[in-house]
């Protein structure tokens, strides 16, 4: 690996940590689509910046553009407030039309201003490690990774510092306020880090792609866990993880990184949303079919609590009586007879003593519309599930 | 080429005349099912569609090395519906919101998509540089054969909602009661996603995947503020797209290096701000002026009220009496009380006011309707 091979990678894993950390609390919040809308609409805010600064990666360019950003949250909040139209259309129409103004002035501008539409939409990241930090003649490294490390530190420690009230704001903003916590103020905040971060991430990702780092480490994540710590700790690994997976495989495939940066992103969602434990789609899609067979199940015994008649019981009419298809009919019964509720005798079912206590247990919570009790229930009376 | 030679032009040159048709019904047929993704409360999904259809693109032309629209649309199409029902599924067997499920799939297919386009980029068959137009779009780019997939596709379109509008409407608006009626919603359903994805995949050539979702939404959000009836909004919303479509090919075209893209949207951008001034109904300048007149119209009131229970006291209702009494009311000025004689309620003469016997119904009429009232 040479120098600029390392630098770019720690380049990457810098801002795809500094985009997991507000990331996390966007989507908790319900705002993802809110980090799309400031990443398109800081262009304008950059390409005006830039005409002041003549220097894309100057300090006071990161504040002019993200002040764009957070002017842009106040435009949409005020759109929304107008109740003219609903909130996602006032997102949706608030950010291309600021993002048209940034790609006309950039194709209008195209001579003076060191900026194309490909950069735009992808960053530079292979060209970071070539603006270096000098300081008086002394190489410093990449400019960028002082820029994106000094938005990180201030993310990290902003949010060791007001991690009590982020945590209280976010999940019940009425409790914050009681306590004297001024929603208002971490939202805009939370606007405002948010901002810088697309910002300075802008530069090495590009417009669209910060939105991949800052949703999907959280959006994974949060299929795993529902632990604050746990959930942005899995953010940090998960962005980092892709980050430097990504440099490999756009240098295999000698692509743009950013772009496999996103892909190892979504491949890594991808594997997470099929198979996490309790989460996944399989591990729910398999809970749904055990969730079917097992009220199906609690349908035939209360079926056979109320029917004494021998005709209603025999084995060969449970079908017709209850509308079951034959495979499910045979599922069920087996269920119930390992479960040792019902016994079959010459071919008629019989509740076994066990059956009939949980039988009348079920019947009594659905009675009294206590349902959700008969989940703990089922713990105790079954030994094999659906 | 300035604007107006461009409308010159538009009759004599075969070009100009193909791409302004093309742009015209591309922004026809997105106002018309962009007013239902935005009634559907779906207005961002248009984005992740966009977003998402570039690997389609990407990789049928890695696939079939064609450079025929057609064939690149196709794969635009497949991975767009790809992306549409992945988001479904997150939102509906998980616990990841909506929000989440869009920008995830919006960011993590067009980072893909860019991937595959910088791999192109970089393969030695160089036939590929037209894919760049559908980042931004270049409507210059149009030729008979997709201006004519375009019409067949929109006619299409407009028959199946011609077809189908008393369900469209219905699911629209009650989605339940639509369920009890027997109707099959989730066929419904896929039906209207259907074809909001097929409007996105027609304009990707024009417009670019990256604004894509503007020009689905900004006729439709201009459309609503004029009416509240769906079959107005959607021909207003056609009749915006359209002219958003020509009007910004028109600019673009008359300028150097601009994609239509931005400029299109920047049109339909303006439509949007007029209507939600300038709309009679809702618009926020007569919504201000409304308020105000109401305002006065109170002050108004109150000064009458005021007056009626000084009045009151006297015999003679008529019975003179001083401006300065009213002072320590804070409620008149020289032009209501102006206003008020003008309506014949009370009469001036010099410092003095009294009130008329009409002044006197009125104020006490007013009483009546606010006991009537409560």
């Amino acid at each position: 690996m040479s120098n600029p091979q390392i630098e770019i990678q720690i380049i990457a894993a810098i801002v795809a940590m500094a985009c997991a950390i507000p990331g996390v609390f966007l989507v908790l919040r319900k705002m993802a689509l809110i980090s799309d809308a400031i990443s398109h609409a800081i262009l304008p805010g950059i390409v005006i910046g830039f005409f002041v600064t003549q220097d894309l990666n100057s300090p006071l360019l990161i504040l002019l553009a993200a002040l764009t950003g957070v002017i842009t949250v106040f435009l949409v909040e005020f759109i929304q407030k107008t109740g003219l139209v609903k909130e996602d259309t006032a997102i949706g129409l608030v950010f291309p039309v600021l993002f048209s103004i940034g790609v006309i002035l950039i194709s209008k501008n195209a001579n003076d201003v060191h900026l194309d539409v490909d950069a735009v939409l992808l960053g530079e990241l292979a060209f970071a490690p070539f603006d270096r930090l000098m300081v008086s003649g002394a190489d410093w490294g990449p400019k960028s990774l002082w820029i994106m490390g000094g938005i990180l530190l201030i993310t990290i420690s902003l949010m060791v510092l007001f991690f009590k009230e982020l945590k209280v704001s976010t999940f019940d903003a009425g409790l914050s306020s009681a306590l004297g916590i001024s929603p208002v103020v971490m939202h805009y905040g939370l606007m405002s880090v948010s901002s810088i971060t697309v910002v300075g991430a802008f530069d090495a990702v590009g417009a669209i792609l910060v939105v991949a780092l800052m949703i999907a480490p959280a959006a994974t994540a949060y299929l795993l866990t529902e632990d604050l710590k746990k959930m942005i700790g899995l953010s940090l690994l998960f962005g980092v993880v892709s980050a430097i997976s990504g440099y490999w495989v756009a240098h295999f495939l000698d692509a743009s990184i950013s772009g496999s940066i996103a892909t190892t992103l979504g491949v890594i969602f991808l594997f997470v949303y099929l198979f996490a434990p309790k989460k996944g789609l399989i591990a729910v899609l398999y809970r749904q079919k055990q969730q079917r067979i097992e009220v199906s199940l609690i349908t035939f015994l209360l079926h056979l609590n109320r029917h004494e008649e021998e005709s209603e019981r025999h084995i060969n009419h449970l079908q017709e009586h209850i509308n079951w298809h034959v495979v499910r009919a045979r599922t069920v019964l087996d269920l119930a007879e390992k479960n040792n509720l019902v016994e079959i005798k010459n071919d008629i079912v019989f509740l076994t003593h066990k059956g009939l206590t949980f039988t009348e247990k079920s019947l009594e919570y659905i009675i009294s519309n206590k349902d959700e009790k008969i989940e703990p229930m089922k713990e105790d009376f079954f030994l094999f599930r659906g | 080429m300035n604007i107006q030679e461009y409308f010159e032009l538009l009759w004599t040159d075969y070009t100009l005349r193909t791409i302004t048709l093309g742009t015209a019904v591309l922004g026809a047929i997105c106002g018309m099912l962009g007013s239902f993704a935005v009634l559907r409360k779906e207005s961002l999904l248009g984005d992740a569609i966009s977003h998402a259809a570039l690997p389609g693109i990407a990789l049928a032309f890695l696939i079939t090395g064609a450079k025929d629209s057609g064939v690149l649309l196709l794969g635009a199409l497949v991975s767009g519906l790809v992306g549409t029902f992945w988001i479904r599924g997150i939102t509906s067997k998980t616990h990841l919101k909506s929000d989440t499920a869009l920008g995830l799939i919006l960011s993590i297919f067009f980072g893909f998509g860019m991937l595959l386009l910088t791999f192109i980029q970089k393969q030695p068959n160089a036939n590929q540089a037209g894919l760049d137009k559908y980042l931004f779009g270049q409507a210059a780019t149009l030729v008979e054969s997709d201006v004519q997939l375009m019409i067949i596709v929109t006619g299409i379109s407009l028959f199946v909602m011609l077809l189908f509008w008393k369900e469209f409407k219905i699911l629209l608006f009650d989605a339940d009661y639509t369920k009890t009626l027997g109707f099959n919603t989730k066929f419904i359903d896929v039906l209207i996603t259907f074809l909001i994805v097929l409007a996105i995949v027609l304009g990707l050539q024009t417009v670019g995947v990256v604004l894509m979702s503007a020009i689905l939404l900004a006729p439709a959000a201009a459309a609503r503020q004029w009416t509240n009836s769906l079959g107005t909004m959607v021909l207003l919303a056609a009749f915006f797209g359209a002219f958003s479509g020509v009007f910004g090919t028109a600019i673009s075209a008359s300028q150097k290096n601009l994609s239509t893209g931005p400029v299109i949207v920047l049109v339909a951008g303006v439509f949007v701000l007029f209507s939600f001034v300038f709309s009679p109904k809702r618009g926020l300048l007569f919504r201000e002026i409304r308020f105000r007149k109401n305002r006065t119209d109170l002050k108004l009131m109150k000064t009458l009220q005021f007056m009626y229970g000084i009045a009151q006291e006297h015999e003679n209702i008529s019975h003179p009496h001083a401006i300065r009494i009213l002072n320590n009311f804070q409620g008149f000025t020289k032009g209501s009380l102006k206003k008020l004689e003008n309506e014949g309620w009370i009469a001036l003469e010099g410092q003095q006011w009294a009130m008329t016997p009409e002044g006197f119904k009125q104020a006490q009429e007013m009483y009546n309707q606010k006991a009537g009232n409560e």
